[in-house]
């Protein structure tokens, strides 16, 4: 039977390895940033896609070299889940976003007389500069105004301090996942900015889960040490932080392994989520706390959860 | 905690039944629900664009076009007051949106005339009540005439408006199924195409503006048709629609235009069986069309699509019945599409396509496939570590977990919501988060027990205290769901539907639910049950 419960690990004696630890990644993350930068999918970049699936394999470097011939810039070719299956993408065409539409049709002519197997168009995808502009511009929006609705909202069921430290370390689950989509040049689309901000959310309920016990913990406890009290909390939460952990990466693993090519990028982003969003609710948020002095004396008829 | 009115029992059953039975149709084919009785609710799950297949297209109305005409006849009409009034002016500026000369003689009364024409060749697009639609400044001699903010937007509208009309016309004359037409923002248009994986027909249908006019060729010069020298004043070079190398030579005045037109069929020419498209005027346009054949038999007479001219068929008689053919060596489909764009109407402004997307029914099928049976494998998966976590109480929430998945569809089934792939994903996170509420209760409950209630009394006290911390948590997922919601479009709209619709359902059925089968059982609960072994 696992039994999580009723642990005393002293989470906060590492906190200055783990911040050390997250302040590397961070920058690591950055340094991803300016040196690789994200590889952006048609989504935001602009281009043509197209996913076919042939009879038989195709010799891939053969199909690029003559798509190449068609002078329409770079164009690339990879396999996509198995060998008859190709995904090829030409990038965004110079002169505005009419002339994009012929790409599609070049593609597919060449296509037609280079191979001699039956081709099934599986997915064609063309983005014109003005809406991958304006996706790029919505999404880094999103991601703001969820960072900020979330410091909002802790700041209104809690205290700017528990507020300070969530948001921080929310950050950090967003810089790293950004990071780690720099360092591994996954491609970056439009579901990924999904998943980031839905592992805002997760992220946001596992450290509120450690926060709430925190501040029913200082109401109970009004003299004990804060580092006590923030280990204690975190220990009262974990075998909860980790079952709820343990389920959702569950589900998303049989996602990421039998869901299909389409959905990977965005499955692999929500699985790093997980894990960087419960590591920063146990070693960032939390003890974070120690150094944003905490307000003690809490009303205790005014919270919603009387404690007694 | 645990006791519950058999009221809120029956209100709670209830809400859980209705909901379920929404979700049933989803797993009955179209036939078989037909025979289920008229109370039963019929609908299923809407499927998006990438699970059924189709294709998505985001059109622009061009509206610098739209502008750029309007000037261009502002352009005409002063200049046609200037010229009566004998006023000569220099300087003579168009840019995108004003005109700017220098005139002497520029007084209150030629200002009145200007605006009185420009109102009255623009009333249709004028709203009610309009003073005027020009801003004309003076100063000293120079005069700038400017559109009022005000008419620019109402003429951009008005295109939108009449280009969305025309789109629907093009598309339901093509006769595709059920495809959806809608305005987005201030100038684009959405269609969702469902079942069709190749819009390149359509595209080209809407990539035309479709602007038919005929225009008679101007027979006064001799040219060579290949490199043609500059047309005479008044006239025109036109390149011919089948050759771009052959040019004509056309009288710009339009003799008969494409709106006179009531009708527009595919044919057959009986002699040669060459396909055409014979047409129809209305009784203005006949007339003009009579009056224009009958002055000009023997001459070259060009019907001109787009600025290109089709063909150009020598008048060998008078025509006054209204009604005539266009053959310019197309094929079949070519005559096809040609009279389903002149029946439709010609598009007040070009359309550019911004994005397209679409994805064949084979794509969207191995999709559905595989995301269900993702979700199965990672449904077992969770059942099973919460049994093995939690014994008794994880079976429960299993029990409720099934239920919850169940409730998404039926919510889904019952709002016609879309379910996309990355809303699959949804709904399989959902499965993973669904259990976090019980997770929560079910940990205070083992806390109450360590620290010596009795079983009654934790379960109680783990379900109050769990509450605020249940509501916060799920609060936090919720508002990024509801911005991804107001952010994204498309496929990632629907991963925030299921997910919020998932949220709801999970603290709902922990709440409800879950608690009512524990209280079921209440007497019988043992510590073992939320596994804790009993000397815990």
């Amino acid at each position: 039977m696992l039994n999580i419960s009723g642990t005393q690990i002293n989470f906060l004696k590492v906190r200055v390895i783990t911040f050390i630890l997250s302040v590397i990644l961070i920058f690591l993350s950055i340094g991803a940033f300016f040196v690789n930068g994200l590889n952006f999918g048609i989504d935001f970049k602009g281009g043509t896609l197209i996913e076919i699936e042939t009879s038989q394999e195709i010799e891939i470097s053969g199909l690029r070299d003559n798509l190449n011939t068609l002078e329409l810039g770079d164009v690339q070719v990879q396999e996509f889940g198995s060998n008859k299956n190709l995904l090829i993408r030409v990038e965004q065409q110079l002169g505005g976003d009419q002339v994009q539409q012929d790409v599609v049709q070049i593609v597919k002519d060449s296509l037609g007389s280079y191979l001699s197997t039956d081709i099934n168009f599986r997915r064609t995808e063309v983005v014109g500069p003005k809406v991958s502009g304006e996706l790029i511009q919505s999404g880094a929006i999103a991601i703001f105004v969820a960072v900020f609705a979330m410091l909002v909202y802790i700041w209104f069921r809690f205290e700017w301090q528990f507020s300070l430290g969530a948001v921080l370390a929310l950050v950090h689950d967003v810089i790293l996942t950004i990071g780690v989509f720099c360092i591994t040049q996954l491609e970056f689309n439009l579901p990924i900015i999904a998943a980031i901000l839905t592992i805002v959310g997760y992220s946001m309920n596992d450290t509120v889960v450690v926060y709430d016990r925190v501040r029913e913990n200082l109401r109970k406890y009004r003299s004990k040490e804060i580092t006590d009290l923030l280990n204690l909390s975190i220990n009262d939460t974990l075998s909860r932080t980790i079952v709820t952990s343990v389920t959702t990466l569950l589900a998303l693993l049989s996602l990421f392994i039998f869901g299909g090519e389409v959905i990977k990028g965005f499955t692999f982003a929500m699985i790093w989520g997980v894990i960087v969003g419960t590591y920063s609710s146990i070693f960032v948020a939390a003890p974070l706390l120690r150094y944003l002095d905490v307000k003690r004396e809490w009303n205790t008829t005014s919270a919603v959860d009387s404690t007694r | 905690m645990l006791y519950f009115s058999n009221l809120k029992i029956f209100s709670v059953l209830s809400v859980i039944i209705i909901t379920l039975l929404f979700a049933v149709p989803n797993f009955f084919g179209k036939d078989q629900l037909e025979t289920f009785p008229n109370f039963f609710p019929k609908q299923q799950v809407n499927l998006g664009l990438d699970l059924q297949g189709g294709s998505h297209l985001l059109l622009e109305v061009d509206t610098e076009e739209i502008i750029k005409e309007r000037v261009e006849n502002l352009n005409a009409d002063v200049r046609r007051v200037l010229k009566k009034n004998n006023l000569n002016y220099s300087n003579f500026k168009v840019s995108n949106e004003s005109l700017k000369f220098i005139v002497e003689g520029f007084n209150s009364e030629i200002q009145k005339e200007i605006s009185e024409l420009s109102m009255s060749n623009t009333q249709n697009i004028l709203a009610m009540g309009d003073q005027t639609n020009l801003i004309i400044t003076q100063e000293e001699n120079t005069v700038q005439i400017n559109f009022t903010e005000e008419f620019i937007k109402q003429s951009v509208s008005n295109a939108v408006a009449q280009s969305l009309e025309i789109v629907r016309r093009r598309i339901d004359e093509l006769g595709t199924r059920e495809p959806s037409i809608q305005r987005q923002g201030s100038s684009r248009i959405i269609i969702q195409l469902p079942g069709i994986d190749d819009p390149d027909r359509i595209k080209s249908l809407l990539g035309q503006t479709a602007k038919l006019t005929f225009q008679l060729v101007d027979t006064s010069v001799n040219f060579d048709p290949f490199n043609p020298s500059k047309a005479p004043i008044g006239s025109e070079i036109l390149a011919s629609d089948a050759d771009e190398e052959f040019k004509y030579i056309v009288k710009k005045r339009i003799m008969v235009g494409g709106e006179n037109l009531v009708d527009a069929q595919p044919g057959f020419d009986p002699q040669t069986n060459e396909p055409i498209v014979s047409f129809r005027f209305d009784r203005i346009g006949a007339t003009k069309f009579g009056r224009v054949t009958q002055q000009n038999v023997g001459k070259p007479f060009a019907i001109v699509l787009d600025n290109k001219v089709i063909s150009a068929p020598v008048i060998r008689e008078a025509i006054l019945g209204g009604s005539g053919q266009i053959s310019g060596g197309f094929d079949s489909e070519e005559a096809n599409d040609l009279a389903i764009l002149l029946r439709a109407g010609a598009l007040p402004a070009p359309l550019i396509i911004l994005e397209e997307r679409s994805v064949g029914p084979d794509l969207g099928a191995d999709s559905i496939e595989a995301g269900q049976f993702a979700a199965i494998i990672g449904f077992i998966a969770v059942i099973i570590f919460m049994i093995f976590v939690y014994r008794y109480f994880g079976l429960l929430a299993d029990i409720a977990l099934i239920i919850n998945l169940f409730m998404v569809l039926g919510v889904l089934s019952l709002f016609q919501a879309t379910l996309t792939l990355p809303g699959i994903a949804g709904i399989i996170l959902t499965i993973g988060m669904a259990v976090d509420a019980n997770v929560l209760i079910f940990e205070r409950v083992k806390e109450e027990i360590r620290n010596g209630s009795n079983m009654m009394n934790a379960v109680e006290n783990g379900y109050k205290r769990a509450l605020s911390t249940i509501l916060d948590a799920n609060i936090t997922t919720l508002i990024a769901a509801i911005i991804l919601f107001f952010m994204a479009s498309g496929p990632v709209r629907g991963f925030s539907i299921t997910l919020a619709i998932g949220i709801f359902t999970s603290v709902f059925t922990a709440f409800t639910f879950t608690r009512l089968l524990i209280s079921f059982n209440a007497k019988r609960l043992k510590p073992n049950f939320v596994g804790l072994s009993k000397n815990a």
